[in-house]
Parts: C-alpha cells; sequence; structure tokens
C-alpha cells in the first residue's frame, strides 16, 4: 500500500467514524441541517479521495449515497428511522470497502453483493426524479423546441465525447479510471480513442494528457449521473454528453467546438455508432451552411425519425436538471478545501514508526544521560555535576513530551461504543443509555489500539447478561432504561477504565456451582467475594443460561483478562446482586519507559517502577525476630506480608546485616520488598526481555544502568499476587490447624 | 539489450509504464528507435500501466511510422493488454496479444 492509499485509509476511516457519530445524533432528533450537511461532505470527500486512488469499488457505492444526501440536505426525503438505519448500514459498508483498500483486496463476491442491495436500497429512497415540467425547464431551451422541431440521431445509446486537458496526469488522475469508472454505470458499446493532438517526439510532454475519446454509451443512468462521473475533471477536461436521440443541431454544434477536424470526427463519429451516415451528410452540411440552415437540415432529418419525437422533453428536463447540482458541488468542494486547510494546520500526521524511533532514541538518551551523571558525580567537580543535572532536567523533559506525543484520549474509544450499544440493545431489546465520564484521561496509543477488544467483550457482556429487558427492570423497582457508564481516571501511574452497568449483578451461588460442574474448584473450597468474581474470567467459564448472538459462548471473558495482563494490566470486578456490576480495568500509562526506583540485593541491582512504592523503611532486628519465618511484620498496625527478593531469585550471596522493606502497592494490597539497598531514584527504559525468560515470574524487563550494567525491572504485580495468594494459602492452613 | 544483425533491436521494459517513469522511458524508447530499424519492445515486466504510459506506446508507434521504421510490442503484461483493450487500440498496434488461459477480460 503506498502512502496515497495509506492517507486515504486513515482519512476515510475517520471520515466514517464522525459519519458515525453524525448519524446516531441524527437518530435522537438532532438531525439538523448542520449535521446533515457534515454526514454530506464526509461522503463527498471520501469519494473524492477514492477516485483519485482509482478505488472504483468506493466510488460507485458513495456516489449513490451521496446522491440520497444531497436530496436529504435539499429537504427532498425527510429522514426516518428506516433511513437512519440504512445510512448506518451504508457507513457499516464503506468501512469494509475501506478496509479492503488497506488490506489490498477487492471486495469478495459477498462485499459485492452487500454493495449492490445497498445500492437498490438507497435508489428506493431516491425514487424517480419528478418531472415537474414548468419548474425545471429553462424558459429558454422551451422556445429552442418549439424554433428547431427536433432533428433527432438514431442512435438509442448515449454519446460522450471526452478531451482531456493536459494537466490531467500531473493532477493524479488517469482518464482510465473514468472510463472504468463508466463501466460500473453501464455499457461502453464502442470506444474511440482520438490519439490526433499527440504532438511531434520532441514536443511531447510525457507528463501531459493527449488524449480525447468517443464513447457510445449503454446505461440507465440519468445524465446528471453520467456527468458527474467526470466531476473531479470538470476544469481540466471538454466533457460532452448527449443522451439517446439527441437534438442532431446539439450535438453538431458542439462536436463543431472540439478542437479535431470536423470531417475526420465526423467518420469516428460514424464507426463509433453515434451517428449515421445519413447524419453525418447533414452535419457536415451543417458546417458549410448558415446555422438557420442547420435547423432546416434537422428539420428534415425530424421527418425521417417522427416517432421519436415524445422523448424530447425528458432530455430537457434532464439537462435542465443538472445544473444547480453541479453548482452545489462546486461549492461543497471549496467548503471542503477549507476545512481541510484549517484541519492540517492544528494537526500534523506523523507515521507511528518514526514516533517509535523518536521514542526509542529518547530511551538512549536517558541511558547516556544517567552514564553522564554518575561520572560527573565520581570525578567531584562541581561544574561537571552542575551542568549535567541541567542536562538530566532536560532529558527528563524531553522524554515526558516525547512519551506526551504518543497520547491519546481514552474519550474516542469510548465514543465507538455508542454505536455497538445502541445496535446490540436494539437487537435484543432492550433500552440502555451510554453515559461517558472521564474521557480526557489520556494514555499510550499502543495501550488504546488494544484495548479495544476487550472493551467490547465487555460491554456486550454487560449488555447481554448485565442489563435486564425493560420489563424485568421495572419489575424489580427500577426504570425501564438501563445505563451503561463508562469511566476513566488516572491513578499512580495507571489507567482506570471502569465499564459500570445498572444491570441484574453476578450472581454468587450461581457462579460457585458453575465453577464447581466445570471443575474449576473443588466442592470443599471456599472463596471471599472477589475471588469468586474473578473466576468468571476462567477459560471455560458461562453462566448464560442461553447462547445468544452475543455472548455467553463461553469464550470472552478469559481472553478479555489473558488480553490485559498481556498489557501489564488487571481487571477486577465489583457487583451487587440486583444493583449492577462494575468492570475495573487497570493499565499502564506506557509500555516504554517508566520512573525506576534502584534496589541492590548483594552485588545485583533491581529496579522497581516508583509509582508502586509506597514508602521504604528499614527492617530491624525487632521485625525481623517477631517475623520469624512468618513473613510478615506490623506495619502501623497493619498486617505487611513481605518477599525477600534475595529468597525469591535465589541469590547466594549472603549480604550485609542490614536489611530495608519497600513498600510496595498494586490494585490497592501492599506488599513489602526485603532488600538489602536502597539506591534511589533512576529514569528507565524498558527493554524487553527475550522470550526464554518469559517464564521467570516477577521480571518485567530489563535495562541498563549508567554504568552499563543490566539490571532487572521487577513485576510488581505479578509479585503482588504471588506474595498475597501464598499469604492466603498460609492463612488457610493455619485455619485448619485451629 | 540485444541487437541482432538484421537492425532488430529487442528492448525489455523493466518497470511500470507510468507518469513517474514517463519522461525517462521517452527518452530510452526514442534513443532505442533512432538507433535501430525495428523495434521489438517486450512488456513482459511492466506491472502497471496508466494513461502516460500508453501515450508513450502511441508516440512510439508513429514516431516509427514517420521514419519508416517499425515497431513491434510484444509478450505484452497483463497490465499492458487490459489497458490496450480499454482504449480499444489493440488493431491500432497490430500485434498478436496472447490472450491468458483464463478468463479474458475483454470489454462488455
Amino acid at each position: 500500500m503506498d502512502a496515497i492509499q495509506q492517507a486515504f485509509v486513515v482519512e476515510s476511516q475517520e471520515l466514517l467514524q464522525q459519519m458515525e457519530d453524525n448519524l446516531l445524533q441524527m437518530e435522537e432528533g438532532q438531525g439538523d441541517p448542520d449535521t446533515i450537511n457534515a454526514i454530506f461532505r464526509a461522503v463527498h470527500t471520501i469519494k473524492g479521495s477514492a477516485g483519485v486512488i482509482e478505488c472504483t469499488f468506493v466510488v460507485g457505492f458513495a456516489h449513490v449515497l451521496e446522491n440520497v444526501l444531497d436530496k436529504m440536505r435539499a429537504g427532498e426525503i425527510q429522514p426516518s428511522t428506516g433511513l437512519v438505519e440504512l445510512l448506518l448500514a451504508c457507513t457499516d459498508h464503506l468501512r469494509t470497502l475501506v478496509g479492503c483498500v488497506e488490506g489490498e483486496a477487492t471486495p469478495d463476491e459477498e462485499t459485492a453483493k452487500a454493495s449492490h442491495d445497498l445500492r437498490q436500497k438507497l435508489q428506493g429512497f431516491l425514487g424517480v426524479p419528478p418531472v415537474t415540467a414548468g419548474k425545471t425547464m429553462p424558459t429558454e431551451a422551451e422556445s429552442e423546441v418549439q424554433a428547431s422541431g427536433g432533428g433527432m440521431m438514431e442512435t438509442d445509446n448515449w454519446h460522450i465525447s471526452l478531451r482531456f486537458g493536459r494537466d490531467v496526469l500531473r493532477k493524479g488522475m488517469d482518464p482510465a479510471s473514468f472510463i472504468r469508472y463508466l463501466m460500473e454505470l453501464g455499457e461502453i458499446i464502442n470506444l474511440t480513442t482520438l490519439p490526433d493532438a499527440l504532438p511531434d517526439a520532441s514536443e511531447m510532454d510525457p507528463e501531459s494528457c493527449y488524449l480525447g475519446f468517443e464513447i457510445s454509451y449503454k446505461s440507465d443512468a440519468d445524465k446528471a449521473r453520467i456527468e458527474s462521473v467526470f466531476d473531479f475533471v470538470r476544469d481540466d477536461c471538454i466533457v460532452h454528453i448527449w443522451p439517446p436521440h439527441s437534438r442532431l443541431a446539439d450535438f453538431i454544434a458542439a462536436i463543431e467546438q472540439l478542437p479535431e477536424d470536423t470531417m475526420r470526427l465526423g467518420e469516428i463519429l460514424v464507426k463509433c455508432g453515434a451517428l449515421t451516415p445519413k447524419e453525418l451528410e447533414l452535419a457536415l452540411s451543417a458546417q458549410l451552411a448558415a446555422s438557420a440552415s442547420v435547423l432546416e437540415a434537422s428539420g428534415n432529418e425530424a421527418q425521417a425519425s417522427p416517432a421519436a419525437h415524445p422523448r424530447l422533453g425528458e432530455v430537457l428536463v434532464n439537462q435542465g436538471a443538472v445544473a444547480p447540482e453541479v453548482v452545489e458541488a462546486a461549492a461543497v468542494k471549496q467548503v471542503k478545501v477549507a476545512e481541510k486547510k484549517s484541519l492540517e494546520a492544528r494537526l500534523i500526521r506523523v507515521q507511528a514508526e518514526k514516533l517509535d524511533q523518536l521514542i526509542d532514541l529518547v530511551g538512549e538518551l536517558v541511558i547516556a544521560g544517567a552514564s553522564a551523571n554518575l561520572l560527573a558525580q565520581r570525578s567531584g567537580e562541581e561544574a561537571l555535576v552542575e551542568a549535567t543535572s541541567v542536562m538530566s532536567r532536560l532529558v527528563e523533559e524531553i522524554r515526558n513530551s516525547a512519551l506526551q506525543l504518543r497520547m491519546v484520549q481514552i474519550g474516542e474509544t469510548f465514543q465507538r461504543f455508542q454505536r455497538v450499544v445502541r445496535d446490540t440493545s436494539k437487537e435484543l431489546g432492550k433500552e440502555i443509555d451510554l453515559v461517558i465520564s472521564g474521557g480526557e484521561a489520556e494514555l499510550d496509543k499502543s495501550v488504546v489500539e488494544k484495548i479495544g477488544d476487550p472493551l467490547m467483550h465487555l460491554v456486550r457482556n454487560a449488555i447481554d447478561h448485565g442489563i435486564e429487558l425493560p420489563e424485568v427492570r421495572v419489575a424489580s423497582g427500577k426504570p425501564p432504561r438501563g445505563t451503561l457508564k463508562f469511566n476513566a481516571y488516572h491513578e499512580s501511574n495507571s489507567i482506570v477504565i471502569e465499564i459500570i452497568d445498572d444491570g441484574a449483578g453476578l450472581n454468587k451461588e450461581k457462579i460457585i456451582r458453575k465453577a464447581r460442574e466445570r471443575g474449576i474448584i473443588s466442592e470443599s473450597q471456599t472463596l471471599g467475594d472477589s475471588e469468586i468474581y474473578a473466576l468468571i474470567f476462567e477459560p471455560g467459564f458461562s453462566t448464560a443460561e442461553k447462547v445468544t448472538n452475543l455472548s455467553g459462548r463461553g469464550v470472552g471473558l478469559d481472553v478479555v483478562k489473558r488480553n490485559i495482563t498481556a498489557l501489564r494490566g488487571n481487571v477486577e470486578v465489583e457487583s451487587q446482586l440486583g444493583q449492577g456490576s462494575t468492570f475495573r480495568i487497570r493499565l499502564p500509562l506506557t509500555l516504554a519507559i517508566i520512573d525506576g526506583f534502584l534496589v541492590g540485593v548483594g552485588k545485583s541491582t533491581y529496579v522497581i517502577p516508583l509509582d508502586s512504592v509506597v514508602e521504604c523503611l528499614e527492617l530491624t532486628a525487632e521485625d525481623r525476630a517477631i517475623a520469624g519465618r512468618n513473613n510478615y511484620i506490623n506495619l502501623r498496625g497493619e498486617v505487611l506480608p513481605f518477599l525477600r527478593l534475595r529468597d525469591q531469585f535465589e541469590i547466594a550471596d549472603p549480604g550485609g546485616k542490614r536489611e530495608n522493606i519497600v513498600v510496595v502497592e498494586y490494585a490497592g494490597q501492599k506488599v513489602g520488598l526485603v532488600v538489602d539497598e536502597l539506591r534511589g531514584e533512576f529514569q528507565t527504559v524498558i527493554k524487553p526481555l527475550s522470550s526464554i525468560f518469559r517464564n521467570i515470574k516477577g521480571i518485567g524487563g530489563s535495562t541498563i544502568l549508567g554504568t552499563g550494567e543490566v539490571a532487572l525491572i521487577l513485576d510488581v504485580q505479578s509479585l503482588v499476587t504471588f506474595v498475597s495468594s501464598q499469604q492466603f494459602r498460609r492463612d488457610k492452613t493455619e485455619l485448619v490447624r485451629v | 539489450m540485444a541487437k541482432n544483425d538484421a537492425g532488430v533491436r529487442r528492448l525489455v521494459i523493466e518497470e511500470d509504464m507510468t507518469i513517474y517513469t514517463a519522461k525517462a522511458q521517452k527518452e530510452l524508447l526514442l534513443n532505442a528507435l533512432g538507433d535501430s530499424e525495428e523495434l521489438d519492445l517486450d512488456l513482459s515486466q511492466v506491472g502497471e500501466m496508466d494513461t502516460a504510459g500508453f501515450q508513450l506506446l502511441l508516440l512510439i508507434k508513429r514516431e516509427a511510422g514517420k521514419a519508416g521504421k517499425k515497431v513491434c510490442l510484444s509478450a505484452h503484461s497483463k497490465a499492458v493488454t487490459e489497458m490496450l483493450d480499454l482504449y480499444n487500440m489493440a488493431a491500432f498496434f497490430g500485434d498478436p496479444m496472447v490472450i491468458p488461459a483464463e478468463k479474458h477480460t475483454s470489454r462488455r
């Protein structure tokens, strides 16, 4: 996929998103003209860009859609539920088509069929253009009819004359794509390429276009539609379109304006079937005679084919109807250009790879800076120390702003679910409002991209299993409309995303029963609330009584958990039977750089993410004596379980006499990590560990210190989970012993 | 690129024939025509052809005619065949085209 196509895909996806939002607004009765205009412009822009990359299947589809929207804009079609539904379906379909471009594939049969079906439906809304004679027909044309009588061409095909401008190719448009597009609207009976304008080799500019075409064309489309094929080259191309049985006089007058020799052109037209030899003869005599005799000649012609008379009015209506649309299309184009310019000023599109590269470099800079800092301190030269400390401050700022570049607000991701909620709730006959808060919370783009699927699962789960049908809700004393709430906020270097429903809540007994059936827990096991709720994330677990379209197939929540864990995050559930459930996802803000806290155990150095550190204290001999082999201490009246890193990582070095505890917290749980030395704060670039180390518990990555040594970064989440599960086990065994 | 005794020169176009390459290809083609009596253009490597590329073929064919020389197109790639079909110009060049065994995508 080249750069233009890529830009097209990105732009279209954004526009489609806007379009969908607008349509949803419209459905809620806020269909003001601005909204309709915005939708129209989105489709128009997509069509235009698709034309540039010669993506005919998008152009073709967008075109019909645009026609309907245009009628809506003009107030000729009123928005209705059915229409909005159809337009949403069209939005989805366009998305599929754009997906085809992204995948560099042509639409498969199924998609093509969907295209066709939707087009048919759209055509249904378009209906037959009303033939309101007096209104659309210019009076001037009317008088012309009377004057010229109506010599008509005998052929029942359209005829299209094209002379492309010199700059067409340079502007990125290819005549071939317009002809291909024509082939979508109808059938090309004959096409003659006119190379006559091609100059001598020395003068010929290979980037200019010199071609002209005469096309005999069969189509049910009206003139406006055929003409719209050439919307994009209107300024650079002489286009003449004659409907079947056009007036000969018009035709000939136009031919005379074309650059080629009339004689030669006449032959071509006869060849391609637009004119009969007899008509040509008339044309040639017309060229010689004054315009008065043209009328006479065509009058003769009229006698030759009197049967064709009645169609003339129709033709003129068509012609009359063209003009306002053309003007409007041009106006829209201007507005579009202006809008785009202002947008460009505010946003710059940057390739994600370039950003990644920048972050990588900043990472290296952080390491190099740390090294310089260390050396400066060793040298003891004050000026040098000062200089490096200024530099480290700057590096830190650069790091922050570099990371900021990758940050995006979560709100956009949330907004996308408006549609999901609307569609799924409708499908299930439920009434659900989606309430979004905290949309301005930011997180790393790479995290946002990966969080979409898990969120989707949770939302569907909440709609399907959580929120009840309106009758059920009323029966249990709740308002018939359910509420699904998205909330996001920052909490110590993590972002917390909550999905809250006011539905039925989780049924603990049912979960336990199911878990026992499935053998996930044993009969004798007793569990706390949060552990019971955590069971729903076990593979193969589903409490849904019936399998629906949406969820309940037993795949889902375990996948959700796995995906979130892969992002170094976690998910938990809170629930009140009958009141609703809250799914809480906690994710790290970024995956690349963290502030670390250096600790030493024996000769090794470890990094603890600073944001998870709560406090540091000395593990006194007294504490040690009390703790004994139990591994927990009394921290201001609280039980604090701790873990000796020396034991955990099996470090042989016995270490000094002093030991320190670093208290870390994850998801509300505090755990102490016992280390030898506290070495202070350190900015850390996370270097992923290769996959051989994947199975080592408690290590999240590695980093390089200023001295060049490698330090391992502790995975606080897994350590905390490990400690608390051990604690739990020990508690139970002790209970049993009692 | 090879030249045999009868002054027939065979030129393999090794890249796409589009607006991006048209300038260079115009020189290439005219030069090739300049020092041969008969030019045989092998188009098998042309993966993509647009109108600019097509115009070049028109140009070289016409220039050859003016100079009393001959230009043949051979081994048309799919892109070339499609272009000539679209513009209904296969007969103009008058070269035998190999119709692929699968469905021939001719104009309706």
